[in-house]
């Protein structure tokens, strides 16, 4: 097999893994970005509404209220040192990105232009706070070019359409690379580095109903699963309460930030009665089981009573056409409807994985091991949606995405200077992990059955969206473990119909496909095990939040399904904890 | 539905033929996207690239009926039968709609897509003002996608020498930048017979764009800059 050799490899293309490549880049060292698609086509791209940081801009602020705001929007399950450390990194960094280039709005006065997002409040939970820092409802996109761009002035080297497969390990546990395979030309390339971070995104298409990119198939989990290592809080699914119904696609919160609200089929703003204080600005895990109860209850609109409406027409042409650009295209362009003129209809869609590779604030992964739950990895990195640090424990608030991958992707690139410096020297590959994983690539090389790729995709989607949805139950979620199991067999008997090796994207979708039946795996026995709501875990049989038994971490490990736990990190790095209490919005 | 397919594939030692499908699919509300997946669920050798399926990222740009358009946001009751879908053209195919963009992120590179400002960073933001903002709408948004600079004839004859429309709109782009201190050393790299002015002003970038964006306007101001520097 080939091989290239780095200081460090970075696995993904978004925010994240260019905002730690750019540190190494920057800091001299020989660093690769390893993606399955070119980089501006990461799911980054996507991201509307903005980037959340006290910046004080519109009004009075401080990063005190912002970190308040995270640890309330996850339910108390957001570990408090990294939340603390995020809210503070929040303001430099986003006058760094300014700083690269980012095209960010403006306000009359010149500065970043901020607009109110859910859950933002002032003053540890009083009146709306305006602190998302925005492009329009291009953030996303203004953000992964200008990060895109910076690591092109600064040389880093990519590798572009190559699909990552397995971590490389040695005898004493270092990550030393990945094997990797080559797209374009269907070889494997082994990859070695002496640090490598994850930055793979989130795992979305394991839902039939999604926001997420078709690239959202969880490899970065699929490899730290097969690596023997466990995935942290996988229950917890943000479903974003606002997707084009039918369709999944997203209209920003920014929406409602800039004066837009919902209403049910009788025309009542139905988040009165939900959220009496913060109304469509609640926390989204609330705005969600909302509409979610609206459509269940039959107060939904449309022909099948499925979704409710957004209304924005009464914000007026100018204010849509020059901060909500973007939503107004997707709107005509999929529900055919002009925001400007008519309400757009909206139903929650899956959105974002709370949960992922655990991790401390360095971005390095943290397992439980001889002296306690969190030792690192050696040499193993992850950062962004496909890492849990955590900093948004239950329920994630919007805003707070773009600033995890930046915030903790210079951390991790940081930190990851100095281990290199530390470790200067390049340790030797473990042959069995290679062997290993050549042997589960060239497995769609057989045909061995009568199922496709497509097929089983198809089933799992629909299986996930059925039985692990907004609403759950031990009953619901054991049938749909119990169908997985299923599926899971049914897996053996796929066959590919195509085995050649230039950009054979099948084999590609059958990889993809192996990750996510283990994303839902790990997703399915951590949520039939926490019987409790909290928030985006809503389990009818177990309504309330329940601190005595569950104010603690889900660890899951792959070999033999096994659950373990660790605690909440509850003491923060310098101001004194925020205490759990009921939650309201 | 009736489609004819751009069909290639480099291990099978065939040339490049078309290739009559039927699908079984009710167009209504639905995508190009959503055929090209229904066609490769029924045969899985079909490639293609795409990501976000809502038009943003840029992956899924193919010539349909002999338009470069994004598949994932061309609406499927619009395409008259038979749907003719070839690769972009001006670019070495890989494999049935898969092109070789390389030669394409190389003139996008070459104009240094970066923002350059040598000044001491501020403490905070740097001020911009929503007037000074504005003069960069209609060129921060393009994502790459190819649609425009493939739809060129001036880059079909020199893709090795003509930066190409979108290329060029990320020039203006940073030109029109009011915190980049390059203009100087941009239009100095531009002023060539091929890198800018290859352009003729046929506008069928402006026509492919499925950004609704307008390179040759942006082209028009870069000359214009040029021009009046002369003076």
């Amino acid at each position: 097999m080939d091989k290239r050799s780095f200081d460090a490899i970075i696995v993904g293309g978004g925010g994240a893994g260019l905002m730690a490549a750019l540190q190494l880049a920057d800091s001299g060292f020989k660093v690769a970005v390893v993606s399955k698609v070119f980089p501006t086509r990461s799911h980054t791209v996507s991201a509307q509404g903005g980037i959340t940081a006290a910046l004080g801009n519109v009004s009075e602020d401080s990063w005190h209220w912002h970190m308040f705001d995270t640890v309330k929007g996850s339910d108390y399950l957001g570990d408090q040192d990294a939340i603390e450390f995020m809210c503070r990194e929040a303001a430099s960094l986003v006058y760094e990105l300014e700083h690269m280039g980012l095209p960010f709005s403006r306000l009359e006065n010149g500065k970043i232009y901020q607009r109110a997002f859910g859950g933002q409040s002032k003053n540890f939970g009083g009146e709306q706070a305006i602190r998302t820092c925005a492009c329009a409802d291009r953030t996303g996109h203004a953000l992964l070019h200008t990060l895109y761009q910076r690591n092109l002035a600064a040389r880093t080297q990519f590798f572009d359409e190559y699909f990552a497969l397995d971590l490389v390990r040695d005898g004493e546990g270092y990550c030393v690379g990945l094997t990797t395979l080559n797209i374009e030309n269907g070889e494997p390339l082994l990859m070695e580095a002496r640090a490598t971070l994850l930055a793979t995104g989130g795992a979305g298409r394991v839902f039939s109903n999604t926001s997420n990119a078709m690239i959202n198939t969880g490899d970065g989990l699929g490899m730290v699963l097969r690596a023997d290592l466990p995935l942290e809080d996988m229950e917890f699914w943000q479903f974003h309460p606002t997707g084009i119904a039918g369709v999944g696609s997203l209209i920003t919160e920014g929406a409602r930030g800039e004066g837009g609200y919902l209403l049910n089929d009788r025309g009542e703003r139905f988040m009165e009665r939900y959220a009496p204080h913060a109304l469509d600005l609640a926390s989204r895990d609330v705005v969600s089981r909302a509409i979610a109860t609206e459509i269940y209850e039959g107060r939904g609109c449309g022909e099948h009573k499925d979704h409710v409406l957004l209304k924005l027409d009464h914000l007026g042409e100018k204010i849509i056409a020059e901060r909500l650009p973007g939503i107004r295209e997707l709107s005509i362009r999929f529900a055919g409807v002009d925001p400007a003129q008519s309400p757009i209809p909206v139903a929650p869609t899956a959105h974002y994985m709370m949960g992922g590779i655990p991790t401390n604030l360095h971005g390095q992964v943290v397992v439980p091991a001889r002296y306690g739950p969190e030792e690192p990895v050696p040499g193993l990195y992850a950062v962004g949606e496909c890492a849990c640090v955590s900093v948004h424990g239950a329920n994630r608030l919007g805003g707070n995405s773009l600033l995890d991958l930046v915030v903790f992707g210079r951390a991790a690139g940081r930190h990851m200077v100095g281990y290199l410096r530390e470790n200067p020297y390049p340790r030797k590959p473990g042959d069995e992990n290679i062997q290993r994983s050549m042997r589960r690539l060239n497995r769609w090389e057989e045909a061995r059955g009568g199922e496709t790729v497509a097929g089983i995709t198809r089933e799992l989607r629909q299986l996930m969206q059925k039985y692990c949805g907004v609403y759950r139950s031990r009953k619901v979620l054991a049938e749909g473990l119990d169908r997985l199991n299923g599926l899971f067999g049914r897996m053996e008997a796929i066959s590919l119909g195509d085995t050649s090796r230039v950009f054979n994207t099948a084999r590609i979708e059958a990889l993809e496909l192996e990750n996510l039946m283990l994303v839902a795996r790990a997703t399915l026995v951590s949520a039939l095990a926490r019987e409790e709501s909290r928030g985006a875990h809503t389990r009818e049989d177990f309504p309330a939040r329940d601190d005595d038994h569950w104010l603690k971490h889900t660890l899951y490990s792959l070999e033999g399904d096994l659950l373990d736990y660790k605690p909440v990190r509850l003491k923060p790095l310098s101001v004194e904890a925020f205490k759990p209490k009921e939650r309201s919005y | 539905m009736k489609f004819r397919l751009y069909r290639f594939q480099p291990e099978s030692n065939q040339p490049p033929c078309m290739q009559d499908v039927e699908l079984d699919i009710d167009p209504a509300g639905k995508m190009l996207l959503d055929a090209l997946l229904e066609l490769k669920a029924k045969d899985d050798t079909l490639a293609f690239r795409r990501s976000c399926r809502e038009g943003v990222c840029g992956s899924d740009a193919v010539n349909v009926n002999g338009r470069n358009v994004l598949a994932c946001i061309t609406p499927l009751a619009d395409l008259k039968q038979p749907v003719e879908i070839r690769p972009l053209p001006g670019l070495p195919v890989i494999r049935d709609f898969v092109v070789d963009m390389e030669p394409f992120f190389r003139q996008y590179k070459s104009i240094k897509p970066w923002l350059i400002n040598d000044d001491p960073e501020p403490e905070r933001e740097r001020l911009q003002s929503p007037e000074e903002r504005a003069e960069i709408e209609g060129a921060y948004e393009c994502i790459l996608c190819g649609c425009c600079t493939t739809a060129c004839p001036s880059f079909w004859w020199h893709p090795d020498r003509f930066v190409g429309p979108a290329g060029l709109l990320q020039a203006w782009r940073f030109i029109a930048d009011s915190r980049d201190q390059a203009t100087e050393e941009r239009l100095d790299y531009l002023e060539d017979t091929y890198r800018l002015y290859r352009c003729r002003g046929i506008m069928n970038c402006v026509e492919a764009c499925p950004k609704g964006l307008n390179p040759t306007e942006s082209i028009g101001r870069i000359k214009t800059l040029l021009v009046r520097r002369k003076v």
